[in-house]
């Protein structure tokens, strides 16, 4: 088909489904009604009960990893396979050396080019790699940085541990984890960022997390328990049941923040070098 | 004529998500580049967190978080649903927004490898190299 009539027939596509959408929102529940079939069936046993079942404030966390333990597990490993997805894709693990390097000079801030393969490093350690496209040395960003990272890796470990009773869990903690080192992967460069957290542990990592949350699930199978029924933890953590569900959705969000943050981070290494792991913000 | 507008009024949440899905839904067809495409593709996810979310308000509630002292146990103190939002559609959205978040990791990885390969990210200009082949 030309594409002169893609745009015009996208437009009318468009139109026919979004009023028959509008025409079926008509018979949805008015907004803010108490009383909608959403409101209706599970979700008053959830707001009822959760705090008596697994002595979990925060319903939202209770409802993620205890109620629906099972479709949070599975998201995990969707996220772990997206991560996977990336990296079979993009990594190139056999490349070219570079024709041209570049190096600076600490001290003066000189920028040295140096041609051929001889070279892999400068001879003196006042010389440090840096980037073909030139990646300026800002002092300023370094700085900034370098102060905002503790304190943002801090507060997604508070999110992380705290999600029982305050907003947050797994997810959330480790996406800002997350976030945490893809700043400083912007604010420095992909050589420094891989010193700090090296590309296998990224890996690793985020198999870990799906590991952890599976290994809760499978221990509680070993104590005679459903899976994923964290009452079965009860007898090594030597709480009673209800507590060691609060536990127990715990040790899975701690798997759930590794294995987003390790994720997060792979992608975006993969994604910003263009799997070749050499250079890249 | 009243009663469809006060109809509207009050169902306004369903017709904001149904003009982001619109807008969405257009890029992810109608746009010739691909990260025009991929970002069709995450404001159409947007509009279906919005959608959820949406649904989970009641009038007068607060977030789904529980007022509590110390351990569990607190049978006398009353939970009144109504007094809570749905935490049911905020669950599966939390890990929706994750999800979109992977998957455009995915996406852009692909949009890569087709750079890579053709030079180039206009799906008109794609087509013709592979119909060349």
């Amino acid at each position: 088909m030309s594409p002169k009539f893609i745009k015009p027939l996208a437009a009318g596509l468009v139109f026919l489904a979004g009023s028959v959408l509008a025409y079926a929102s008509l018979e949805f529940p008015d907004w803010g009604d108490g009383n909608s079939p959403a409101a209706t069936h599970v979700s008053p046993h959830y707001i009822q009960k959760s705090l008596e079942e697994t002595s979990v404030p925060n319903i939202v966390t209770a409802v993620l990893a205890d109620y629906r333990g099972f479709d949070t597990m599975f998201e995990t490993t969707v996220v772990f396979a997206a991560g996977l997805a990336c990296l079979l894709l993009l990594r190139v693990f056999r490349t070219k050396p570079p024709a041209t390097r570049y190096f600076r000079h600490l001290p003066t801030g000189t920028v040295v080019e140096v041609r051929g393969n001889g070279l892999k490093r400068m001879p003196r350690d006042d010389f440090a790699p840096i980037d073909s496209d030139w990646v300026p040395d800002d002092l300023i960003n370094r700085t900034a940085c370098r102060i905002m990272i503790p304190f943002i890796q801090l507060f997604g470990l508070y999110v992380i541990a705290h999600g029982h009773h305050s907003p947050g869990g797994g997810f959330q903690g480790g996406v800002i984890l997350g976030a945490a080192l893809i700043l400083l992967a912007l604010s420095r460069d992909l050589r420094f960022t891989k010193t700090r957290l090296r590309e296998s542990s990224t890996g690793l990592m985020s198999a870990l997390g799906v590991f952890i949350y599976a290994g809760v699930g499978a221990f509680c199978l070993l104590s005679g328990f459903n899976f994923l029924d964290y009452g079965g933890l009860a007898g090594i953590l030597m709480v009673d049941p209800v507590t060691a569900r609060s536990l127990g959705i715990l040790f899975v969000e701690i798997g759930v923040g590794l294995a987003v943050m390790a994720t997060m981070v792979l992608i975006y290494n993969n994604v910003a070098s263009g799997g070749r792991m050499e250079e890249g913000l | 004529m009243g009663e469809i507008v006060s109809q509207i009024a009050a169902k306004y949440n369903y017709l904001a998500y149904i003009a982001l899905m619109m807008i969405g839904f257009y890029a992810m067809i109608a746009k010739n580049n691909l990260v025009k495409k991929i970002i069709g593709m995450s404001i159409f996810q947007t509009a279906v967190i919005l959608y959820y979310i949406s649904s989970a308000y009641k009038t007068g509630a607060g977030i789904p978080i529980l007022s509590h002292g110390t351990g569990h146990g607190h049978g006398e103190q009353v939970i009144r649903a109504a007094d809570y939002i749905n935490p049911l559609p905020h669950v599966l959205m939390l890990t929706a927004i994750v999800v979109s978040v992977a998957t455009l990791g995915v996406a852009l990885a692909l949009a890569i490898r087709i750079y890579d390969r053709h030079k180039t990210l206009e799906e008109d200009e794609i087509l013709e190299q592979l119909k060349e082949k």
